[in-house]
């Protein structure tokens, strides 16, 4: 790990650099702390930032410029008559690089020597056995090329490496000198580090951006490449959702229809569960209960919201499904026969609906409570029960803060990924019937996503327009959700 | 007056009595209590789920932590040892080996019974790969009497914990009817018998046809790897955006940029948040797939505006005088908020990373996205940084995939794991509880 020892040499630089400038700092008056401007410790952080600024940001981007450049140069050196049928140049590439870390695996395992690859003639098959024997994973045989343009990767990354270390400690002990060179007692050292510390702290908040700049990137990109291979018309107006598994494509139906529905139908399941229940939760918790019940209450409700999903998915999965078959499948209690299998609608949006209940009631919690006291005295002085109160003083006065909830959980809903997963199926279907297994946006990405097909076939891709459509849509509710509730609170304050 | 007299005239006026209540009264006070009680039903199906929840995970996933073992003395000679090592399949002619001794002691013991050697056979789980790598290590063992406690098979363990009773097998090459017979004798004489499964805490992932060697010890590490990447990087980057956003930002553009990309993120799926990590972590960085270091590099993206929330709150409770007395003796402000604030922050803060940590330890969809289901931790990682880099499992992404499995004998593996998971998060929660109860200040 070569440049993980950089990076210590690195600190070690930076940690001498901030005991030389404390120390000259401190002598440079004498040993008097008093004429100096700062303490001396930041004329020591002065160091350390002028070091290991510069140094780490040269490494950073030589770290994510380096794979390009190589990769150039890699794919330059394999002629089109190479690359066989079924294969792409990104996959030679990726050959290549695999043959190069083998090599060095077994270079450093002295399974091969420098000194043999580098023949006139080298032996393949006995490289390949070797290279294997060394514990590499290599696909098949390496042909000549292959070997050459892994020769001459390794020996661009060790060029590469040589320069990098060279340039990388020259920036590390220039930045400490010139970090010495500007004591003096004068110097405003306290000033410059804060200034550095300012930039960090900016730097830190601006992640947040970054992290949303980095998901529209990445789903934009990937759906336009999408959309260039498939017509966009065929996704978004398509009812038949049929990929085909040889991930060659061609064959693949991808209507997003029938994927939008079902999420629509399970969602509307979960919040035709969770709404009441969580609702009226709510309102008996914050107008009815004793402060001992809600003491209680209130933190078993919200237990719900902390369980991880996996365990709603597996207790849809194992518990809930096998549960309304014994009810509504044959032979049921009912005897009705209307379910065939476990993974239905109706089992997810259940579930889902359970999850909800703590989103919807402590939602709506925080806004009945936020409702002033004067509305309900003023109801009561007019001879209203506690019920008429709520119902036509609270509810209506609450009416925006509780639809932004309910909306809020439906965005939860249909972003909701490992209990439509485990307990909603994977048939896409359109249908009205509840009993039936469906799928949703969210399993489907999971499952184009997890097989092993190439990251440029349309099926693989369609997760990416698929993921699109869900953050637009989340995003959508959320916004409008946020701009209700924002609305609603300006009324009382 | 006298009009209104004479209106009044003719209706008598009805006596009523505050205390005794009308009709309508009456169907008013029917429609409170009613009401009522539709909130009490809603808080008790509430609660109610919890239970329904807590008692299926805890009934499903108790059989998990025991196993059926058969507690046989095997002595096994050198001669043996070299003969299987030099067959084609070892694994198979030690298991015969075993099973030879199972035989023995059925007879030892007196069990009367009828049975041929392929019934022992259909009894005994996968054995031979645990004697040959016992032996292998440890070859002083050979020659000297050995007791190994193995697993028996996995519908043989079914038919002790009443997954399987003698009603419902069918005769197959897996299990006959008659096989039962010996196995209660087996039972009986105390050599089949229910053990704690230690190997199911500490053991790793097996391959689909071993459901009972299937332990979840590896992805607990490959999930510990993991939370150490999101604490490292999640609680300074938190904290440091937090404090320029509570501390130092001025209003502007940016500034409120910033925040709303903050609650945003905060509702974005996190199975976007697995497709970031695919589209940016794996396909442009080309970082190892289903590695614990992009599992918390995610992770930590999907958890920094809990965080950043969390410690903002915190921060906005400090009272500002804390601020002004520091500024006054002559701090500067970067002085005051890192000398001052931020310690007395500290414990809010430190609760809402726990809680976040704990949001994060259990979610499952982005850790799909990035390849850590589909593929089997069969061990721990050998090394501090091969933790990081080495395909792991974590401990959602292993109960998701023994779900995902066919084979419904993993299905008692995935709630034993969850029980795991769910100690994991109950410790951590209780210890921000406790936090935030001991160190929680009132300005």
């Amino acid at each position: 790990m070569p440049i993980l020892w950089l990076i210590l040499i690195v600190f070690a630089i930076a940690g001498a650099g901030f005991v030389l400038a404390r120390a000259r700092a401190l002598a440079c008056t004498g040993g008097e702390i008093r004429g100096l401007h700062s303490l001396p410790s930041y004329y020591g952080w002065n160091a350390v930032m002028k070091s290991l600024v510069p140094a780490c940001g040269l490494l950073i981007v030589y770290l994510m410029v380096q794979p390009f450049y190589v990769n150039g140069i890699v794919s330059s050196m394999i002629p089109d008559s190479e690359i066989a049928d079924g294969s792409s140049r990104n996959l030679m590439t990726s050959e290549v690089r695999r043959v190069a870390e083998g090599i060095d695996l077994a270079v450093t395992a002295q399974y091969l020597s420098d000194d043999h690859l580098n023949t006139v003639e080298p032996d393949i098959l006995a490289i390949t056995e070797q290279l294997k024997g060394a514990g590499a994973i290599i696909t098949g045989t390496i042909t000549p090329t292959i070997l050459t343009a892994a020769q001459e990767y390794r020996a661009v990354t060790a060029t590469g490496l040589v320069y990098i270390t060279i340039l990388v400690i020259g920036m590390a002990l220039s930045g400490v000198y010139w970090a010495i060179r500007q004591i003096s007692p004068a110097f405003r050292a306290r000033n410059v580090v804060e200034r550095g510390i300012k930039a960090l702290l900016i730097a830190a908040a601006s992640i947040a951006v970054f992290t949303t700049v980095g998901i529209v990137f990445s789903l934009f990109f990937n759906t336009v490449e999408f959309f260039r291979i498939y017509p966009f018309t065929d996704f978004f107006f398509g009812t038949n959702w049929s990929p085909s598994f040889s991930g060659r494509g061609g064959s693949s139906e991808l209507g997003v229809l029938p994927l939008l529905w079902g999420t629509l139908f399970i969602s509307i399941v979960a919040l035709a569960v969770a709404v009441p229940i969580g609702l009226y939760a709510a309102i008996y918790l914050s107008e009815y209960a004793s402060s001992r019940i809600r003491g209680i209450a209130k933190p078993m409700l919200e237990v719900l919201a902390g369980i991880p999903t996996i365990v709603y998915g597996l207790f849809a999965l194992l518990t809930v499904g096998p549960l309304l078959i014994s009810v509504f499948g044959e032979g049921g209690v009912l005897g009705v026969s209307w379910q065939g299998g476990g993974r239905a609608v109706l089992t997810a949006g259940i579930v889902m609906g359970i999850m909800l209940i703590p989103f919807v009631s402590s939602l709506s919690d925080d806004i009945i409570n936020a409702v002033p006291q004067s509305m309900r005295d003023g109801s009561y002085g007019l001879g209203a029960t506690k019920s008429e109160t709520i119902r036509q003083v609270i509810i209506p006065a609450a009416l925006p803060g509780i639809v932004g909830a309910i909306l809020l959980a439906a965005s939860r809903a249909i972003g909701e990924t490992m209990i439509v997963v485990l307990g909603a199926g994977a048939a896409a279907r359109l249908s009205l019937n509840p009993f039936e297994a469906m799928t949703t946006v969210t399993a489907k990405i999971v499952s184009q996503l997890t097989g092993d097909s190439d990251f440029a076939s349309p099926e693989a891709l369609v997760a990416f327009a698929l993921g699109m459509t869900l953050f637009v849509i989340t995003l959508g509710l959320n916004v409008f959700a946020l701009y209700i509730v924002r609305k609603y609170q300006e009324q009382y304050d | 007056m006298t009009d209104l007299n004479t209106v009044f005239a003719h209706e008598p006026r009805v006596k009523t009595s505050l205390l005794t209540q009308d009709e309508h009264t009456k169907k008013r006070n029917a429609a409170e209590r009613r009401f009522k009680s539709y909130g009490i039903a809603a808080v008790l199906i509430g609660v109610f789920f919890l239970f329904v929840l807590g008692f299926s995970i805890i009934r499903s996933g108790l059989p998990a932590f025991s196993n059926v073992v058969i507690g046989v003395e095997l002595t096994l000679s050198q001669e043996e040892f070299d003969a299987s090592e030099k067959e084609l399949f070892k694994t198979k002619a030690y298991q015969s080996l075993f099973n030879a001794a199972v035989e023995k002691t059925v007879v030892e013991k007196g069990i009367s019974v009828e049975f041929d050697n392929a019934a022992i056979e259909r009894i005994m789980g996968k054995t031979g790969g645990t004697i040959r790598s016992h032996y292998r290590d440890t070859q002083s063992d050979l020659g000297k009497s050995v007791t190994f406690e193995l697993p028996v098979a996995s519908r043989v363990d079914g038919y002790m914990n009443g997954r399987v009773t003698r009603d419902t097998l069918q005769d197959s090459r897996f299990l006959k009817l008659s096989d039962l017979d010996l196995v209660d004798g087996l039972v009986e004489a105390g050599v089949i018998r229910n053990a704690f499964n230690w190997n199911f805490l500490t053991g790793a992932d097996t391959g689909v046809d071993n459901p009972g060697g299937a332990g979840f010890g590896a992805s607990v590490v490959g999930s510990a790897f993991m939370m150490l990447v999101v604490l490292c990087l999640s609680l300074p980057i938190g904290v440091a955006a937090s404090i320029y956003l509570e501390e130092f930002a001025p209003r502007n553009k940016y500034t409120d940029l910033i925040e709303v990309n903050i609650s945003n993120l905060a509702a974005v799926p996190s199975i976007v948040f697995g497709i970031l990590g695919l589209a940016v972590f794996i396909q442009f960085m080309h970082l190892p797939q289903s590695a614990p270091l992009v599992g918390g590099l995610v992770l930590t993206l999907m958890t920094l505006p809990t965080i950043i929330i969390s410690t903002r709150a915190s921060l906005k409770a400090v009272p500002p005088s804390i601020r002004d007395a520091a500024l006054g003796v002559g701090a500067s402000k970067m002085q005051a908020v890192f000398h001052h604030v931020l310690p007395l922050a500290m414990p809010g803060i430190l609760t809402g990373t726990i809680l976040g940590l704990a949001q994060a330890l259990g979610e499952t969809a982005p850790l799909l996205l990035i390849g850590m289901v589909g593929f089997v931790a069969r061990g721990y990682p050998d090394g501090f940084i091969a933790g990081f880099t080495e395909a792991n499992s974590a401990m959602p992404a292993q109960i998701y995939t023994w779900a995902a499995r066919a084979d419904a004998s993993f299905y008692e593996k995935a709630w034993g794991g969850i029980i795991i998971l769910l100690i994991f998060l109950l410790t951590m929660n209780i210890i921000a509880i406790i936090l935030r109860r001991r160190f929680e200040r009132r300005w």
